[in-house]
């Protein structure tokens, strides 16, 4: 018989989890595994909301199970090593993000890429290696094997990184992948929330210049002047779009609605490149002559492998760059989902676990 | 007012037209401008029917310029060159594919890149630098400003390699472009027409391990036996398409038809590409999840410049490749379109002009 939340591990645990596809969450006892050798346990003290999150609480992708504690892009502090742990020490800053294990044997994860591995296991939602669910960073702890866990650099502020964990490394690594990543480039960013804003950031820190493209006139002044990015168009107003037609290597579409790329495509110069890190829940259309006349692609990414996500939060550190967020207490979890819902957010809610979350 | 097409220009010319959206191709006095001094005239021996052709003759794309020409895939002889012509003389055998004039000036014409000029000339159905309509290779000379001419190689059969002007150059360009050319890597070519077949072709002279993929079970033994492919895969056999999922580096995708993206993509590999050559008349429908968790990506290619389709021709020459063909005299041509429309050909029917196009 299956044994409950509660009684399946040693380590007795509690978060916030959603129980059905109302997505609503509520306090949840659980518990985490033992701290293997290769394991590192660290109390949370951060966790940003992604977007993921609300799909998955309110099983929008069709494959949620319950109950479901959320969050992956989360922030502690170690408390506690395996013996065989290398990496990290008690009291070092941590980051775990989208992925908690891999099979470890197959090409790509011998390519350090994880993120593609077949049987990548996330962070939440997920069965892991001992057959029991995985839980998220909605949560007072988490074990970790060590592979998947970030060292968070010393001089970024724990709350404005946590969101990186997930939306940086999903912006970054497209970004470098399709060598949108130097001076020279013009690359276009559609959608200017979690993801979008911090490809701002990154594009700006790279050389890069950055058009944001948006179906919301309000964002232009926080793009242009707070971002700092080049230029602003609105996807809707076909002028600006004309305006804009074949100027652009690279666009990056984090916009995750079903919408239509055929305007996307007209943008892009000849051999340009459309990369999509939302996920629609449908198809889009395709229209294939303009692929065709141009030598466009349309391509895919998927967050990055674990020594990516280093990199990457190296990087941001190095250039001082962090997420625009808005700290809230667990309390208001809830609210801030029907909000994010709607895009009322500049640009990333993050959970103040360490202060908000008491065992009820 | 206008001039009437046989006297727009001063040498007389001879083709077949389609006048209307039927599609029906009839013949057409009209005529050709002077060879200037850039100029080689041209007179042709074979050309080949070309599913683009079908698709203009019948306006199917809704740009048809009545009466339309087709054909943009012709070989001939040169009769005539220009005092400024370099390459060519007379005699020589020469071929002229899907463009016959570019700016000459933009990036991508510096590029040897003509195919991707905004303001490429194509050979039939477009406006040429004077403001009159271009006329393809049906018909029994064109002259052609040099740049846009091929050198036909001495040892490729004039009947097969006609097709290559445009079929070919339509699959080996992307297959150099997307990287689809490192031996041992798996194509799978979906689609077994014109294109597809030469591209099982290709692949194999490139070292690729080659899966046709195709929505017919009886041209499996063809496209084993004869053309080499290494594998068939049906699409409606769902065992088959199961245990060939992640297996390709890369696919092209000549079916021109409306057709389900979701199967192809799930044969690619991690970072797998899949390039479309096929020109379907509406938009397809495109998953986005396989994209994003195999980072896999659709793009398109658009034949190829000068430099790049004299490459292939040579490299065909080099390997032996020419296409599979069926020659058929002019008056069979509208018959020959009914069965193209079927995919009732065994690859490409070739037109033999010189002896079949007469007043």
């Amino acid at each position: 018989m299956a044994k409950s939340p509660e009684q399946e591990h040693p380590q007795a645990a509690f978060g916030w989890a959603a129980r059905d596809p109302s997505g609503l969450l509520s306090p949840f006892k659980f518990s985490r595994r033992t701290t293997g050798e290769k394991d590192v346990k660290f109390k949370v003290f951060f966790c940003g909301i992604c977007h993921s999150d609300l799909h998955s609480v309110r099983n929008e992708w069709g494959f949620s199970t319950y109950p479901l504690v959320p969050g992956h892009e989360i922030v502690g502090e170690v408390v506690e090593v395996g013996s065989k742990v290398e990496k990290f020490k008690a009291g070092d800053k941590v980051g775990v993000g989208c992925l908690v294990g891999s099979c470890g044997s197959c090409d790509s994860c011998h390519d350090q890429l994880e993120n593609y591995c077949p049987k990548m296991i996330l962070t939440y939602g997920a069965m892991y290696h001992d057959g029991t669910m995985t839980h998220g960073g909605y949560s007072n702890m988490m074990v970790v094997d060590e592979h998947f866990a970030i060292k968070f650099p010393q001089n970024m502020p724990l709350d404005a990184g946590a969101p990186l964990l997930c939306a940086g490394i999903t912006v970054y690594s497209p970004m470098k992948f399709f060598g949108l990543d130097h001076p020279g480039i013009h690359l276009g960013l559609v959608g200017l929330g979690g993801l979008g804003h911090v490809a701002v950031k990154f594009a700006k820190a790279m050389g890069v210049k950055v058009t944001v493209i948006s179906s919301s006139p309000g964002k232009r002044e926080e793009a242009l002047q707070r971002l700092g990015a080049d230029a602003f168009l609105i996807s809707s107003d076909t002028n600006q779009v004309q305006a804009a037609m074949g100027t652009m290597d690279g666009i990056i579409d984090t916009v995750s609605a079903v919408h239509p790329i055929l305007p996307l495509i007209g943008l892009l110069k000849q051999n340009g490149k459309l990369v999509l890190v939302g996920a629609p829940d449908r198809p889009l259309e395709l229209p294939v002559f303009p692929l065709i006349f141009g030598r466009k692609i349309v391509a895919g990414s998927c967050i990055g492998g674990i020594q990516e996500t280093q990199e990457m939060i190296d990087f941001a550190a190095k250039h001082k760059i962090t997420a625009d967020i808005e700290v809230i207490s667990i309390d208001y979890v809830n609210t801030a989902m029907d909000r994010l819902a709607k895009g009322d957010v500049k640009y990333r809610f993050v959970i103040d676990i360490g202060n908000t979350l008491k065992e009820a | 007012m206008a001039k009437s097409p046989d006297q727009e220009h001063p040498c007389k010319a001879f083709g077949w037209a389609a006048r209307d959206k039927s599609g029906l191709l009839s013949p057409l006095c009209f005529s050709r401008r002077e060879n200037g001094d850039e100029d080689v005239t041209i007179k042709i021996l074979f050309c080949g029917v070309c599913h683009s052709d079908l698709h203009v003759a019948k306006n199917e794309w809704g740009f048809t310029n009545y009466p339309v020409v087709p054909g943009h895939e012709m070989v001939g002889t040169v009769m005539k060159v220009g005092s400024d012509v370099k390459k060519f003389k007379v005699g020589e055998r020469v071929g002229v594919g899907v463009i016959v004039g570019s700016c000459k000036k933009c990036e991508s014409c510096q590029q040897d890149l003509e195919n991707y000029c905004p303001q490429t000339i194509f050979t039939y159905n477009s406006h040429y630098t004077d403001g009159t309509k271009t006329y393809g290779g049906y018909s029994d000379m064109i002259v052609v400003d040099e740049r846009y001419v091929l050198r036909f190689p001495d040892n490729l059969p004039l009947e097969g390699g006609a097709p290559l002007l445009c079929a070919g150059i339509t699959v080996y360009s992307p297959m150099k472009y997307y990287g689809m050319t490192e031996p041992g890597k798996h194509l799978g070519v979906a689609g077994l027409g014109g294109l597809g077949h030469v591209a099982v072709k290709m692949g194999k002279a490139f070292g690729l391990k080659v899966t046709v993929i195709s929505s017919s079970p009886k041209k499996e033994t063809e496209a084993i036996e004869r053309l080499g492919a290494d594998s068939f895969l049906v699409t409606s056999d769902p065992a088959k398409m199961k245990a060939a999922l992640g297996t390709m580096d890369y696919i092209i995708d000549t079916v021109s038809a409306v057709h389900p993206l979701l199967p192809l993509l799930s044969l690619l590999k991690l970072n797998g590409k899949l390039v479309t050559v096929g020109l379907p008349d509406k938009p397809l429908e495109l998953p986005i999840f396989p994209l994003v968790l195999g980072r896999k990506l659709v793009g398109g290619s658009d034949i190829g410049g000068m430099k790049e389709t004299q490459e292939m021709l040579d490299f065909c020459a080099k390997h032996g490749i020419a296409a599979d063909v069926e020659v058929i005299q002019m008056d069979y041509i509208n018959t020959a379109m009914e069965r193209l429309a079927k995919s009732d050909v065994r690859y490409r029917f070739v037109i033999d002009v010189a002896s079949s196009l007469s007043q």
